[in-house]
């Protein structure tokens, strides 16, 4: 009980954390010293006391998009074991449940675009959803390697695996997959190399010209919702990078924190040390991640 | 040499960049031979600098004036013609570098050119003449068809279809950057076609110097376009020079040329960081912003502001150095070399940095000449067109500058011209201050001759800036035309973005980067 509460909060509390961490970390490559850890949770603050600005083109459709994806992502949030803890709601097959809940998250997202009626909004939706049909199957092979594996068919069976650890034998697929489930993660989230978050040049953005229209605390449920994207996409590839942990939930907690933020600085590592695609090659990037998880599963099944 | 082609060189007034001649000297052609005598110089390989309105000494005629560069011969060569009526036959059709210079004729002074293919106003003004081209009523701000003639109106060029969708950006900006319109022809991702709309900044420039030189000229010349202060300061005071009999020490000339450079320096700096964090990629993005940082700060240790403005003043500069200061700069173009080496040449050994530049908005060589793009974006299409080694004056006819060029016109040639022309400043800003002449900073400029002409072009950081002043009987400036390098690149990036992926047009116009003022005027 208290270690579903503890998870709950974790993951309500800590995402914008790791947004934090990431510009920490690209302004350190950049010479610089770069915003506050805890900015994010300012700006969300910030935005959440602001008034709105609402186009007279719209309709009900621009305010539900950001509410009902942040209900959709923070619902696919406690179906997620966070480290050896696990998922405060959990049943068999709840992983459907898990890669639709990001599909519904989209599916509002861009009809709030669509609903705009611009044409730099349209086009991100395009760009979005068209992306989108690359990540989806690799997120579906990505779990059902780790199904097949584990024999488990919730998240929480799936990614603490069985009692005595994975056998040896499944590391390759194992490799594959996580390679594969990064990608998603940068593509999911918009980072670098698929999209820039920072940007101002909306012919560029994928996802963040799908909300130029949002402000205020619409915006800021937004960025909440994004950051806790983030966090669960990381919470999922952590299991598979990094099952450490010491068995006493006083010692894990810290420790899963201190993994999420090791991972968000490999992330912002990524972000700075490369530009990014051309926007006709991140599709080769989100089939290669595809067939990199695809492999894991032929591996697995052979 | 056919006789053809000699006779329309006699048929010119030849001139050197910077020296006024006697007005009445440019020889006044009949329009066929003036239109005939510009295409021939254009097919023998020279181009056009500036081609203008002016008011005819006689009455209801309209005088177009023509500046044409020989780059091989290092002249100028002028001729004039006088149009009564209200109309001329276009010469875009058979020239199209002049394409945009007759849409400014037509907006100033009603004249249509007839056949022309884009009729269109450029900045969006009433007409100096109250004669309108597109058949306005004076003061009325609508076109025939109803429409506004605010900027941005006056109807695009459109594709139809059902795949084809149009996308408009501006002229609000996302960044903090000057208003523009642009309208893109898609077919999903690809855009067919780019046509840009400006005039959102018109100030009135060339109409506010009529009548000078007056006290506030050098400050319009030094704001026609805020990052290119030194070059159109410098042509300004050129004019001023050149009509006024004003001989500059060496001195002056000297620092002018540093003060260029140095704007060169800054800028070109800055764009190679803008373009890496176009792309997305931050270490060269974050050091250029703060190495431009340090020349803008050198362009301040010479004159106190950090562009430039003060510094170039009719007669030399507004400020002289001493043997301190020149140590302390040519230290600081030290640490910039090794800082600018550091952060640059990241960007040429990043594969994914390279994946972004190369092949993108490519602008072939035949379409910048046909254009008449000049600057760092006609060298990195291959032509081989440098102010200060074609038409030098000031200090740049005794200290060359050598005209680098690339070969491909993408975005990776446009970004590697800037970083040879780095070197090249770096290396005459260094010798300049080096052998720094003696004399005094400035020398009096007396009133201007009068009834002459002069054409002063000096090669800003962007390309070619031009300007040319006519006088009046008693000294005055009739005319005075300004043309900012932005003027003739802006068709270049519309046309390096055809065939284009319209998320590739930031890095497209960042490679660019042109004025909008400049344009605007």
């Amino acid at each position: 009980m208290i270690d579903a509460l503890m998870s709950i909060a974790v993951l309500l509390i800590m995402p914008p954390l790791l947004l934090g961490v990431i510009t920490k970390t690209k302004a350190w490559f950049g010479g610089r010293v770069g915003p506050p850890v805890l900015q994010p949770y300012h700006d969300i603050v910030k935005l959440l006391r602001k008034s709105m600005v609402i186009s007279r083109t719209t309709t009900w459709v621009f305010p539900l998009g950001p509410v009902a994806t942040l209900a959709a992502v923070a619902l696919a949030g406690l179906l997620m074991p966070l480290g050896p803890f696990p998922a405060p709601i959990r049943f068999t097959g709840d992983l459907i449940l898990f890669a639709y809940l990001f599909g519904l998250a989209r599916f509002f997202t861009t009809a709030a675009a669509l609903d705009t009626g611009s044409a730099f909004e349209g086009m991100g939706a395009a760009r979005e959803v068209t992306f989108a049909c690359l990540t989806e199957p690799t997120l579906f092979f990505a779990l059902l390697v780790l199904a097949r594996m584990s024999g488990s068919l919730s998240l929480t069976g799936m990614l603490h695996g069985p009692e005595q650890g994975f056998s040896p034998l499944v590391a390759a697929p194992l490799i594959l997959v996580a390679i594969g489930l990064f990608v998603v993660l940068l593509a999911e989230n918009c980072r670098i190399p698929v999209d820039d978050p920072t940007t101002h040049l909306e012919l560029t953005m994928i996802h963040e010209v799908m909300v130029l229209d949002h402000s205020g605390p619409l915006f800021g449920v937004i960025l909440y919702s994004a950051a806790l994207k983030l966090f669960i996409l990381g919470a999922l590839l952590l299991h598979l990078v990094s099952p450490f942990h010491t068995g006493t939930a006083w010692a894990d907690w810290p420790l899963f924190a201190a993994q999420m933020l090791g991972l968000a600085v490999v992330v912002g590592v990524v972000e700075s040390v490369r530009a990014r695609l051309p926007m006709p090659h991140v599709p080769y990037l989100l089939l290669a991640a595809m067939l990199s998880c695809g492999f894991g599963l032929l591996l697995l099944v052979r | 040499m056919s006789p053809a082609l000699n006779e329309s060189r006699t048929a010119l007034r030849t001139f050197t960049n910077g020296w006024s001649i006697d007005h009445a000297s440019i020889p006044v052609l009949d329009p066929e031979a003036f239109a005939q005598a510009i295409v021939d110089a254009v097919a023998e390989g020279r181009r056009v600098v500036a081609l203008f309105g002016a008011e005819a000494r006689q009455q209801d005629a309209t005088a177009l004036y023509v500046v044409l560069a020989d780059d091989d011969e290092n002249l100028l060569a002028a001729a004039r013609t006088e149009i009564t009526g209200n109309s001329f036959a276009s010469l875009t059709p058979r020239c199209p570098q002049v394409h945009l210079f007759e849409r400014e004729i037509a907006e100033q002074y009603g004249l249509v050119p007839e056949g022309h293919p884009w009729l269109k106003p450029v900045r969006h003004h009433a007409s100096w003449t109250g004669r309108d081209a597109w058949g306005r009523e004076a003061g009325e701000p609508n076109l025939p068809g109803g429409e506004l003639i605010a900027p941005g109106g006056g109807g695009f060029y459109r594709l139809e279809g059902e795949e084809v969708h149009e996308v408009a950006v501006g002229p609000v900006h996302a960044g903090i950057i000057e208003p523009g319109h642009f309208r893109f022809q898609c077919q999903g991702e690809l855009v067919h076609h780019l046509e840009i709309a400006l005039g959102y900044q018109h100030r009135g420039v060339e109409r506010a110097m009529l009548g000078g030189p007056h006290a506030k000229g050098i400050h319009y010349a030094e704001t026609v376009a805020g990052d290119t202060t030194i070059a159109h300061a410098t042509s300004y005071c050129q004019v001023l020079e050149s009509l006024s009999r004003c001989q500059k020490t060496a001195r002056s000339q000297a620092l002018r040329g540093i003060s260029l450079e140095l704007e060169r320096l800054a800028n070109h700096v800055g764009d190679l960081g803008a373009l890496a964090g176009d792309v997305g990629f931050l270490p060269t993005a974050s050091f250029c912003g703060r190495i431009r940082g340090d020349v803008l700060n050198m362009t301040a240790r010479l004159c106190g502001s950090r562009f430039g403005r003060g510094m170039i003043r009719p007669g030399g500069v507004g400020f002289d150095v001493d043997t301190a200061r020149i140590d302390t700069l040519l230290r600081e173009i030290d640490a910039f070399d090794k800082d600018a080496h550091a952060a640059i040449n990241l960007l040429w050994s990043t594969p994914s940095v390279m994946a972004r530049f190369e092949g993108t908005g490519t602008l072939p060589r035949q379409a910048a000449l046909d254009l008449g793009i000049v600057g760092p974006a006609a060298r990195a299409s291959g032509l081989e067109r440098d102010v200060r080694q074609d038409q030098p004056c000031g200090v740049f006819r005794f200290a060359h500058i050598p005209a680098s060029t690339v070969e491909s016109g993408d975005v990776f040639g446009r970004a590697y011209m800037r970083w040879l022309e780095i070197h090249q400043s770096m290396r005459f800003i260094r010798e300049q201050l080096r052998a720094m002449p003696a004399g005094a900073r400035q020398t009096p400029v007396g009133a201007l001759a009068p009834d002459s002409f002069v054409a002063a072009l000096n090669e800003g950081w962007r390309g070619e800036v031009c300007h040319v002043a006519i006088t009046d009987e008693a000294g005055r400036f009739s005319r005075y035309k300004i043309v900012d390098a932005s003027f003739r690149n802006w068709s270049g990036l519309a046309y390096a973005l055809r065939g284009q992926q319209i998320s590739d047009f930031p890095l497209c116009n960042k490679s660019f980067n042109l004025s909008y003022c400049g344009f605007d005027l």
